[in-house]
């Protein structure tokens, strides 16, 4: 009788609906979300002289994070450990939605950066890689004789 | 509604501003619940955990390091603040609520209460 008055997935259709409500009121949702469908989520943002990538990597050891750059791609790769009990644990998992496993994401970068001007950070959970731009690729003011 | 929801602070209502829901771990042991959290860019200061009756809200702003005149190009975490609220059942002891927060993961464990916790039983033979 309460099967039929609560089908088992009506709450996870109002878990869905809400996650959806959350992620995308005010601004337009991002093709990925956040979390699902690649990790770590990644925002790039430009300035006339760099280009900045941050990777949201939370809970990482920051050695065991690879960085690499060639040929005008940028690689981030690495490992999380799952952080749930060990199954033969006397424990029940009620939600499970961290990611955990090897990731690795690829970004494409403009012709315009400097491969030997690469910076790396990683400060609470996030990964801020910072590429210089090329001299001769900055906007230049020429005077006019 | 009852009192208790008319007394909560907006952000305790969930109607604030804009946030996103970060990804969660729970689990359930013996003696309590352990709950982890991506907060990514979250810094310690800016991460706000409120208990109120039986609701536990977790709220982070997202402080990143932006060189001056950035402009996005691409995100997918679109909004600077994470926001997720859980309601705890009576048997967990919300005054014994500890939290960890490293690397933008927090973590945290929620005892239950004394009499809550499992017992052996023992079965006497008359």
């Amino acid at each position: 009788m309460y099967r039929s008055l609560f089908p088992h997935d009506l709450f996870a259709e109002l878990d869905r609906l809400q996650r959806e409500t959350g992620s995308s009121l005010g601004t337009s949702p991002s093709i990925r979300g956040l979390g699902r469908g690649g990790f770590p989520a990644i925002n790039v943002g430009g300035t006339p002289n760099s280009v900045e990538i941050y990777a949201f990597a939370p809970g990482i050891d920051p050695a065991a994070i690879e960085v690499q750059l060639e040929k005008g791609v940028l690689i981030v790769s690495g490992e999380r450990d799952p952080s749930l009990p060990a199954e033969d644990a006397k424990a029940t998992v009620h939600i499970r939605e961290r990611f955990s496993g090897r990731f690795r994401r690829v970004v494409s970068l403009t012709d315009d950066i400097d491969p030997d001007q690469v910076s790396a950070r990683y400060r609470d959970g996030v990964l801020h890689v910072s590429i210089q731009r090329r001299e001769s690729a900055l906007p230049r003011r020429i005077s006019v004789e | 509604m009852n009192d208790k929801t008319r007394n909560r602070t907006p952000e305790a209502a969930g109607i604030s501003e804009a946030a996103l829901l970060p990804a969660v771990d729970v689990f359930e042991d013996a003696t309590g619940i352990t709950l982890l959290a991506d907060l990514p860019g979250v810094t310690k200061e800016q991460l706000h955990l409120h208990l109120e009756a039986d609701s536990l809200s977790i709220e982070g702003e997202v402080a990143l390091e932006t060189p001056e005149g950035m402009e996005a190009t691409h995100a997918e975490v679109s909004l600077p603040r994470f926001r997720r609220v859980f309601t705890l059942s009576k048997e967990l002891d919300g005054h014994k609520v500890t939290a960890e927060f490293r690397n933008g993961v927090l973590k945290l464990r929620i005892p239950k209460l004394e009499h809550a916790q499992p017992r052996r039983i023992e079965v006497q033979v008359a």
